[in-house]
């Protein structure tokens, strides 16, 4: 063996080593990192040993291709072209029965796009509407009815209604911000979490701006001012949830939001 | 020899000797770039094998149980079968987490792969006739593999996949006029619907890779069928091919690219982790986390979402929702740009001859800015789509970085157009000069060398 022909028996080594090295690696209990590196140097032997042969041993050579397949001769182009127009002036005889094959295919064709149907439940209003409704109790993820002396100033919390809880649809965010702020309420404010962007949880409260941050693609929402969009790529207001506290502190919906929630679509206006 | 006397048999069968000869004695143009696609071929059979070894594991179901397996920080906690089955296969089957890692990295690769050759044939003017049928097939691959590539990493039902998938499904209903129904075929109901992770699963294991596997096999038939195409060069014509023989020296090198891109894929798969679900941690519609970035490939579209003005337009009283114009309609301007541009060309060059022969990217400078130029549109979105990671390390608001890339995304191409256009100038002033020079010959009759007299 020559230098170069040794030095591609070495790479073929290396792809018996890296082959054993993976079962070994398998056999005792598979760590990925050996396996992968034992697969991993099975194959770069491999490539090393495959150039070397292309390079070193096999004689370079060059061979020329004519291109012969197209445009093909005229006169097979007339002889296609004829078998076309014949087989069209066959088919087209009877003009009416051809009419009726074009209208009994689509009908066949419509048939079988029916079932298509199956794949999606009738629309309904459920982008219109959540789980919220007058009375409902506001609740944690956990069941827990949330309190007026719950929450500190400055702080969120997500929220469900009670008979809804994680609903991903009537999500809100509770933020509790100074009485002052929000009279009626004891300074809790609530907002859908469903961004009217794209659909990701307005997560993050941002308290000493009173605004509300998606994480998604950063649209800022002004808690003050009914969730109107600050900055950022959302093209509406969060859709707000109407609260009252009642006399035994507990914090209630007064209704569904009077908008629908989340991103946006053809007939979310007008209709 | 063993391997004559089973080509005789089959050949007594199917008659296929002279193909056979043709076959393994088919040219093969030597040019680094034309390994590009290839590259693609051997990345979609690696995924293929990868791929199916995972859907063996992998329990596409939303129906939530509690976890209880060896990654104790997650002990206890409720998730979908769907993430727990990805965990199994994990950290509990032998070889998984290695191949799973492998998939990703190869999916990574595969798009990278695409792009890059896509940018090869764009550049050289591969896409001329006779070539504008692989060129539309190639387009209609990137797509597909695009969206083959989101629906994968859509299926763990992750924090990220399901954050994801949330965008993804308001960008159906984002769509005029059939929007909500079209959510609700795809999903099968509101958001998050039990039903979007086994359909998901059902397109990401079969129907896409069909897809993706008949558009390879038209689109290597045809490069079959219409041979190569090749840089100028001595002996190289408007209606030859030269190259290395496909047997043997092509195959070996074919081989050791194969070899190559096994060695990256699983040497990234061991050392590289990718996508670490555990970490991300269950899906739940209210859960949030920043910074969260997709697969590079859908990198221009998150940028786009982030740049995008916030404009509704109300028509009739209806909606079009701001998301509509980046996600929907800048890539049907962006894929419909692209598959008919060979016709877009031809109408401003009038150039209707067929092409065998390869621009250099210097040769025709503005057809090479404007491929600069899309490049950088596509970067400048992508980048965008970090924009509050970058934020975070420049220490400059995310309203200004903003205000940066929608500059950038519109000012970049331009730019990047002229620069390009004058490099390629310059580039040909140069290039010309040594082709000034280059002269054919051919033998005489006396058996010396006389200058040929090129057509
Ligand atoms: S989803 Fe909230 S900003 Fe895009």
């Amino acid at each position: 063996m020559n230098r170069r022909e040794l030095a591609i028996a070495f790479a073929l080594f290396l792809t018996v080593i890296g082959s054993g090295g993976f079962i070994a690696a398998y056999a005792t209990g598979g760590n990925t990192l050996y396996e992968g590196l034992g697969l991993g140097g099975a194959a770069l032997g491999l490539c090393l040993a495959a150039l070397g042969w292309a390079f070193w041993i096999l004689p370079a050579e060059q061979v020329v291709d004519e291109i012969v397949t197209y445009p093909s001769p005229h006169d097979q182009r007339v002889a296609a072209d004829l078998a076309i127009e014949r087989g069209i002036e066959k088919i087209s005889r009877p003009r009416l029965l051809l009419a009726m094959l074009g209208g009994a295919l689509a009908c066949f064709g419509a048939a079988l796009l029916v079932p298509l149907r199956s794949l999606g439940p009738k629309l309904g209003d459920t982008l219109f509407h959540t789980a919220w409704r007058n009375g409902s109790v506001v609740v944690r993820d956990d069941g827990t009815p949330v309190k007026v002396s719950d929450l500190e100033v400055d702080s969120a919390l997500l929220v469900f209604p009670h008979d809804a809880v994680e609903d991903a649809a009537s999500q809100v965010t509770l933020v509790r911000v100074t009485e002052s702020e929000a009279p009626q309420t004891h300074g809790y404010i609530a907002y859908s979490r469903v961004c009217t962007h794209a659909g990701c949880p307005v997560a993050l409260y941002r308290a000493p701006d009173r605004q509300l941050l998606c994480p998604c693609h950063q649209s800022l929402f002004n808690v003050l001012a009914d969730g109107a969009v600050v900055s950022g790529p959302a093209d509406r207001a969060l859709p707000r949830l109407p609260l009252v506290v009642g006399d035994d502190g507990v914090l209630r919906a007064t209704g569904d939001f009077s908008s629908p929630v989340g991103p946006g679509f053809w007939e979310e206006t007008g209709g | 020899m063993i391997v004559e006397r089973f080509a005789d048999w089959i050949d007594e069968r199917l008659g296929t000797a002279h193909f056979v000869h043709h076959a393994l004695r088919k040219a093969f143009p030597d040019h680094w770039s034309f390994m590009l696609g290839e590259i693609n071929m051997y990345a979609f059979v690696i995924l293929v094998a990868t791929g199916t070894f995972l859907a063996l594991f992998f329990d596409p179901n939303t129906s939530k149980t509690i976890y209880h397996g060896p990654y104790w920080l997650l002990d206890g906690q409720q998730m979908s079968h769907a993430y727990e089955s990805t965990l199994y296969l994990s950290f509990v089957v032998n070889g998984g987490l290695l191949l799973r890692q492998i998939h990703h990295w190869t999916a990574l690769i595969f798009l990278a792969g695409i792009v890059v050759h896509m940018a090869r044939i764009f550049l050289t003017g591969a896409f001329r006739k006779p070539r504008e049928i692989n060129w539309v097939l190639g387009i209609a691959l990137f797509g597909v593999s695009m969206f083959e590539g989101f629906c994968g990493y859509s299926l763990p039902d992750d924090l990220l996949s399901g954050t994801g998938l949330r965008i993804a499904d308001s960008v159906a209903l984002s769509v005029p006029v059939i929007g909500a129904w079209l959510s609700f075929l795809l999903l099968g109901g509101n958001f998050p619907s039990q039903q979007m992770i086994p359909r998901l699963f059902v397109a990401h294991i079969f129907i896409l890779p069909a897809v993706i596997a008949g558009l390879i096999t038209v689109h290597l038939a045809i490069v079959w069928r219409q041979k190569h195409s090749q840089f100028p060069g001595p002996l190289r014509t408007e209606d030859n091919v030269v190259g290395s023989p496909m047997f043997p020296v092509y195959a070996v090198k074919s081989l050791a690219l194969l070899a190559v891109i096994v060695f990256v894929v699983c040497a990234l798969g061991a050392t590289t982790q990718i996508n670490p679900i555990w970490l991300w941690g269950p899906y739940d519609p209210w859960k949030a986390s920043s910074p969260a970035q997709p697969d590079w490939y859908v990198g221009w579209l998150e940028g786009a979402l982030r740049i995008a003005p916030p404009w509704a337009w109300h028509p009739f009283g209806r909606t079009i929702p701001s998301v509509f114009w980046p996600t929907v309609l800048l890539p049907a301007i962006v894929f419909g740009f692209l598959l008919l541009w060979p016709w877009i060309e031809r109408a401003i060059t009038r150039d209707h001859r067929s092409h065998q022969l390869l621009d250099r990217p210097r040769e025709v400078p503005w057809r090479t800015a404007l491929g600069a130029a899309l490049l950088t549109f596509g970067f400048a979105l992508t980048a965008a789509g970090s924009d509050d990671v970058q934020a975070r390390y420049l220490h400059v608001s995310i309203v200004d970085i903003v205000h940066f890339y929608q500059a950038f995304t519109l000012g970049g191409p331009l730019l990047a157009f002229v620069v390009a256009y004058a490099a390629a100038s310059e580039l040909r002033e140069k290039g010309g000069v040594r082709k000034a020079h280059r002269v054919s010959l051919k033998r005489n009759t006396r058996g010396g060398f006389e200058e040929d007299s090129v057509p």
